[in-house]
């Protein structure tokens, strides 16, 4: 662990009190942040000192701390979760910035996810995409069939599993320039496409997810790949190319 | 008939039918390059190529209106596109690093495409209406001169004279370049084809069709321009 | 007082808990349309409930605080999940995974309950492979096994260091498909503050949006507790940032009785504390000790050389490395249970041999150097290099690790900045699970008739000790297959009940008091913050009632986290309004619960004059520091009733009978 001395660094912080209210850019100043911290232990030294003088600690979303968990998400620096490639807010250190940097926190920014506090948003959207076909229709009654019944391609498992490790943070909407989710939803079309218990429904799955996901005011995909640049889980944009070819079979060819 | 326009209207349809015009122009984009790069080597076979291709009934009326549906709808839905999609996110960040995560021209698609249509919008003005001028409003249909040669190749030199009007030219051609630099591999990406062992070379082939062709194109204006003197 | 009745069902162990499902009565699908369940939690144990308690036909209310079901912590595990499909035909059976964790347990938990957990954990390998959960396969394309600390087969599922996040979205999926239907209400970013008992049944929760602030009424027949593990009443642990026993805690309050809170597991392999600004640890897998030595300095020169930072360990000699696990349990060596891994670390630390170069000094290497160098050489011999050089060697065998670890090493590389290919891991003990919890009986009800618990809330069936890859399978077990059933028996008493109305004076009195509670919050002109309390709390808990207890630390300790307790109610400074998001009113909340809890969890350790499993008692050991259990006098469950202060609480005992299973010492020797 490196014995730096601590960072003294200037902080500019979206502040909005609530989804109604105007929201703008605050400064503050924070010292002696050890380069060992991460960027959330950062957060918190500076809401104790807002606290200490008695103002409002900045509010965001976090939970696991350990880049699981996908409650995270800072816009920093002008990236989703700042410098770094496959790491989320939680997992960025501060021995990635120098002393006396200007760091610019702000929040996911796309219509689709209104800022609710200061730099948390509301990613319900997602929710409502999965709720419309984001699963395979099975009770989970236990009395399915054997798990080794279906043997499975050990090449598509383990695209399914890249797919599946999405951890639902944003971070492709907002690092993608048209604000669109995408690789989000692709990436649980291309989940269950891989797999032979999701084949059954896929088409419909395809199609209902697209409709609540166009619904919900994201923007469209230009292919420019930022999102699979910024996503921490490394999820590729082929997932996408998978969810068009899905969709355009499921809506063209139909049953 | 519902299907068409739910698909359609859809975010991956648009993306789709995107692609499907960008391929079309594509397609005629190469092949106009090969005509005119005719006009390079020969004449006369230019003349006779395009005596065919402007008195072929399947050229003119099938192809043709295609390729103008496909122009409009290209730069019409690529305009729908941009709203909708600067509309998507409301308020924009004080500090965004797109170069940390994309290309520039990916992210500027309507930038390039809007001088690209500025540009088209010259070349109807000098090729297409005259064109259409002299073959539906005055019925001339023989594509001769006064001197009973051949008018297409004489017309198109005459074009190269103006330095100002080849500068307009190359600028267009190098924002084509950049237009197709992303999207030609990301028509592919749209309509869903994409592969482990074929998109690589997809890419690849890609980068070489948009900067030789716009190079091309450059090369016979440059060409006529030094040579019609 | 209430006598404790486990109501676990009669006759011989394997029949009783397909007997009891053919014996409890049933709701019909008309009937559960007409009513509603309120689950508390949205993790394995919460999730799964919900999906099912919803496909069966109720009406339920799922709450979890993060803004999506999706985040509940148990998309944090990553080892894998345990289940007796014997794929790898290496003897593995429901007997066998049962025995297991009853002995892993230190003879501590239920063997009904354990048995019944056992038998349903193969139902959840065909579950989740039916819901697209995709599970690391062979090339055969058939599903992978590995194995796990303590047990001598192959019966661990896993999606690689993903496992519980995995399962968590395959929860949520089948809950997503309910969410469309209508068939739950999803309540995200609400965290309950109350449990509303009517006529002496569980009937609602009163709940606080933590969007807008409002306080909420939720009424329901019955209410299901599935909000995961304390471990944070120690401020630093493995578990997510807002985990917490409030929900627990609330229901205990109201008469649930809260069994073993000592019970706590201490994981040996997590990235050590960095300084004071650190806010969370981080787990590191328990594979690791498949190949990583651990070890510490022989000398404490060296040790604090290390700690200086002016010696790189890799330049110590063999001989003068402890490898102390090795030395100690040469039978078992570096895979000792974890419990006795962790005590370990600390005896070395405590006298001065620790390695850590921060603030606090506390580390042991955890060093794959041999096992680089093992892997190469067999790869060197593969390849027929006879004369690769050792510079060679290395590289092979570093590639080999990759291949196994790699994402880990990554981890590790990303929080520390040490690159562990080439310099040892630094590792120490971090709290990880709590194996106490809400006492449920055989049906997984609490003594609050119509209030359940399921999942890490609960006591659970890990005893004192719980095994890697057995939390996960509890979870989706109590969720998928156990509660759905159960909770049936009790519900057919409500078919003609009606809608539960929520204008009573039960609702009223409930709501007034956390109302009051937060008022009093922000309204306090305290001076310190809530993190200053939790951070207090936590060094008595880790200091004093953590991997190692005695009698004179345990004492200190209740008289400790009263005062911080009593401070805390003077001087807790809540700034910002209850109206709109306010994340250190909802830490406040926490933090005084926890501030009960703790003190609750030191009696129950000061009690338990033994050491079994995660509890040590440092009285209760060999010369050799060896834990000694007390069977003849603490074969048992305490469960703990609410009076009012915690040092008022009663004990109630649940005597554990043993049947099939003969009560063994523990040895790794
Ligand atoms: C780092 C780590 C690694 C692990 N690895 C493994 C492993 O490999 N194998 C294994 O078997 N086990 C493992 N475990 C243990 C296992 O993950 C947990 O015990 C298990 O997931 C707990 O599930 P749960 O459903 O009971 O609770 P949780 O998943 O913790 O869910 C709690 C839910 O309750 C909600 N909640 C809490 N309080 C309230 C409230 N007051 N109001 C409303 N909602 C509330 C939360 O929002 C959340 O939805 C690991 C644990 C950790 C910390
Ligand atoms: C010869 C002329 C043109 C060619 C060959 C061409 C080609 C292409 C191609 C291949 C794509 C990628 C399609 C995809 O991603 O699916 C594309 C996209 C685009 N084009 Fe063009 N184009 C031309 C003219 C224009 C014009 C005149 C405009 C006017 C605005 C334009 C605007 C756009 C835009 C905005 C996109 C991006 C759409 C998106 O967001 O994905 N193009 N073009
Ligand atoms: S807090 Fe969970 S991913 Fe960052």
């Amino acid at each position: 662990m490196s014995a730096n001395k601590g960072l003294n660094l200037t902080l500019k912080v979206w502040r909005q009190k609530s989804q109604k209210e105007k929201g703008q850019m605050e400064t503050y100043q924070v010292s002696d942040i050890s380069p060992d911290s991460s960027f959330l232990e950062m957060m918190d030294i500076l809401n104790e000192q807002l606290i200490e003088e008695g103002k409002e600690p900045v509010a965001f979303d976090h939970d696991c701390r350990e880049g699981i968990c996908g409650s995270c998400s800072m816009y920093i620096n002008g990236e989703a979760h700042g410098p770094g490639r496959e790491i989320t807010t939680c997992q960025l250190h501060m021995r990635e910035f120098k002393n006396g940097d200007t760091i610019y926190i702000e929040p996911w920014r796309a219509k689709a996810f209104p800022v609710i506090k200061d730099l948390v948003v509301d990613r319900s959207a997602f929710d409502r995409i999965m709720a419309a076909g984001g699963f395979i229709s099975v009770n989970t009654s236990g009395n399915t069939q054997d798990a080794n019944a279906i043997p499975i391609e050990k090449a598509n498992a383990d695209k399914a599993f890249d797919a599946a490790t999405c951890i639902g943070c944003g971070a492709c909407v907002a690092s993608c320039k048209n604000a669109s989710a995408m690789l989000f939803v692709s990436a649980k079309v291309s989940q269950f496409a891989l797999l032979p218990q999701g084949r059954v429904e896929a088409k419909e799955r395809v199609r209902n997810m697209v409709k609540v996901m166009d619904e919900e005011g994201f923007g469209n995909c230009s292919n420019t790949g930022a999102c699979e640049v910024e996503c921490p889980k490394g999820i590729s944009i082929e997932n996408i190319a998978r969810m068009n070819r899905e969709y355009l079979n499921a809506t063209l060819k139909g049953e | 008939m519902s299907w068409v326009k739910n698909t359609f209207s859809s975010s991956v349809g648009r993306k789709f039918a995107m692609a499907l015009s960008a391929l079309f122009l594509m397609i005629f984009l190469l092949q106009h390059f090969t005509i005119n790069f005719i006009s390079v080597l020969s004449k006369d076979t230019f003349n006779e190529i395009s005596h065919f291709m402007g008195t072929n009934a399947l050229v003119q009326f099938v192809l043709q209106p295609v390729l103008i549906f496909a122009v409009v709808y290209h730069f019409v839905m690529g305009f729908v596109l941009e709203i909708k999609n600067r509309n998507a996110r409301e308020v924009k960040y004080a500090m965004n690093k797109g170069s940390a995560n994309s290309t520039w021209f990916s992210r500027n698609m309507i930038v390039s495409g809007a001088v690209v249509l500025a540009f088209l919008g010259l070349h109807f003005y000098d090729f297409w209406i005259p064109e259409i001028n002299v073959k539906y409003v005055q019925g001339d249909m023989s594509g001769l001169l006064a001197d009973g040669s051949f008018r297409y190749y004489e017309e198109l030199v005459h074009k190269f004279v103006d330095p100002v009007r080849v500068g307009i030219y190359v600028v267009a051609f190098v924002l084509l370049s950049m237009h197709l630099l992303h999207g030609f591999a990301s028509a592919f990406q749209s309509m869903g084809a994409r592969h482990a062992k074929y998109t690589p070379a997809i890419k690849k082939l890609g980068n070489i069709y948009a900067i030789a062709i716009p190079a091309g194109f450059i090369f016979i204006a440059l060409f006529h321009h030094l040579t019609s003197h | 007082m209430t006598k404790l009745d486990s109501k676990i069902p009669e006759g011989p162990l394997a029949e009783k808990w397909t007997k009891h499902k053919n014996n409890i009565r049933l709701v019909n699908p008309a009937n559960k349309r007409l009513i509603d369940v309120i689950v508390v939690g949205t993790g394995l144990a919460g999730g799964s409930a919900s999906a099912t308690l919803a496909e069966l036909g109720y009406n339920v209310k799922a709450f979890c605080y993060q803004d999506s079901p999706r985040r509940a912590h148990s998309i944090a595990a990553q080892g894998g999940i345990n289940a007796a499909k014997n794929y790898q035909g290496d003897g593995d059976s429901i007997y066998r995974l049962f025995y297991d964790t009853v002995k892993g347990g230190d003879y501590r938990s239920r063997e009904a309950n354990v048995y019944r957990l056992a038998e349903v954990s193969t139902n959840i390998i065909d579950q989740c492979v039916a819901q697209g959960v995709p599970f690391a396969r062979d090339y055969g394309g058939l599903l992978d096994n590995r194995s796990f600390g303590g047990v001598q087969v192959s019966r661990t599922f896993y999606a690689k260091g993903q496992t519980g996040q995995q399962l968590l979205l395959g929860c949520y999926s089948a809950m997503s498909r309910q969410i469309g239907k209508g068939k739950i209400k999803m309540y995200n970013r609400h965290e309950m503050l109350d449990l509303v008992i009517v006529n002496g049944k569980a009937r609602g929760i009163i709940a606080r949006n933590l969007v807008t602030g409002e306080i909420e009424r939720h009424s329901a027949h019955a209410v299901v507790i599935a909000s995961g593990g304390y471990g944070n009443v120690f401020f630093l642990s493995t578990n997510a940032m807002g985990s917490n026993v409030s929900a627990s805690w609330k229901v205990h309050k109201k008469g649930a009785f809260f069994a073993n809170p000592c019970f706590t597991q201490i994981h040996p392999t997590c990235i050590p504390q960095h300084g004071d600004q650190q806010s969370k640890l981080t787990l590191m897998s328990e594979s690791l000790r498949n190949d990583g030595r651990i070890w510490v300095p022989k000398k404490k020169e060296d040790a604090e050389a290390i700690r200086a930072g002016k010696l790189d360990p890799t330049k110590i000699a063999e001989e003068d490395r402890d490898y102390y696990l090795e030395r100690r349990y040469p039978s078992f060596g570096n895979l000792v249970p974890r419990d006795v891994a962790s005590r370990a670390a600390k005896e070395r630390c405590d006298a001065g041999y620790g390695v850590g170069t921060n603030e606090t000094g506390e580390a042991v290497f955890l060093d794959f150097s041999s096992a680089i160098m093992r892997y190469g050489q067999e790869e060197a011999n593969v390849k027929g290099l006879h004369d690769a050089s050792q510079e060679q060697i290395r590289q092979m065998g570093e590639q080999v690790v990759e291949k196994k670890y790699g994402n880990l090493f990554q981890m590790y590389e990303k929080i520390t900045a040490d690159n562990p290919y080439k310099t040892p891991m630094k590792i120490y003990p971090a709290v990880h699970y709590t194996m106490g919890g809400v006492w449920v009986d055989y049906n997984l009800m609490t003594t609050i008739p119509g209030c359940y618990a399921i999942g890490e809330a609960n006591f659970s069936d890990h005893g004192a000790n719980r095994l890697g890859a057995s939390a996960l399978m509890q979870g989706l077990a109590d969720g998928y297959f156990v509660l759905p059933y159960t909770i049936g028996d009790y519900l057919a008493d409500d078919i003609r009940t009606g809608p539960i109305p929520t204008d009573t004076p039960e609702f009223d009195e409930a709501e007034k008091a956390v109302k009051d509670r937060i008022d009093f919050f922000v309204n306090n002109k305290g001076s310190k913050s809530v993190d200053h309390f939790h951070k207090r709390l936590g060094k008595v808990m880790w200091n004093k009632v953590g991997m190692a207890r005695n009698e004179k630390g345990l004492k200190e300790a209740i008289e400790e986290i009263k005062e911080i307790r009593e401070e805390f109610w003077k001087d807790v400074k809540v700034p910002g309004s209850p109206d709109g998001i306010n994340q250190e009113l909802e830490k406040a909340g926490r933090v005084a619960d926890f501030l009960e809890l703790g003190e609750l969890f030191a009696r129950d350790a000061l009690l338990r004059n033994e050491s079994c499993g995660g509890h040590f008692r440092e009285e209760y050991s060999t010369e050799d520091g060896e834990a000694m259990r007390d069977d003849a006098n603490f074969t048992y469950v305490s469960a703990w009733e609410y009076k009012g202060e915690p040092s008022e609480a009663v004990l109630h005992k649940e005597p554990l009978v043993y049947e099939n299973i003969e009560l063994k010492t523990r040895s790794y020797k």
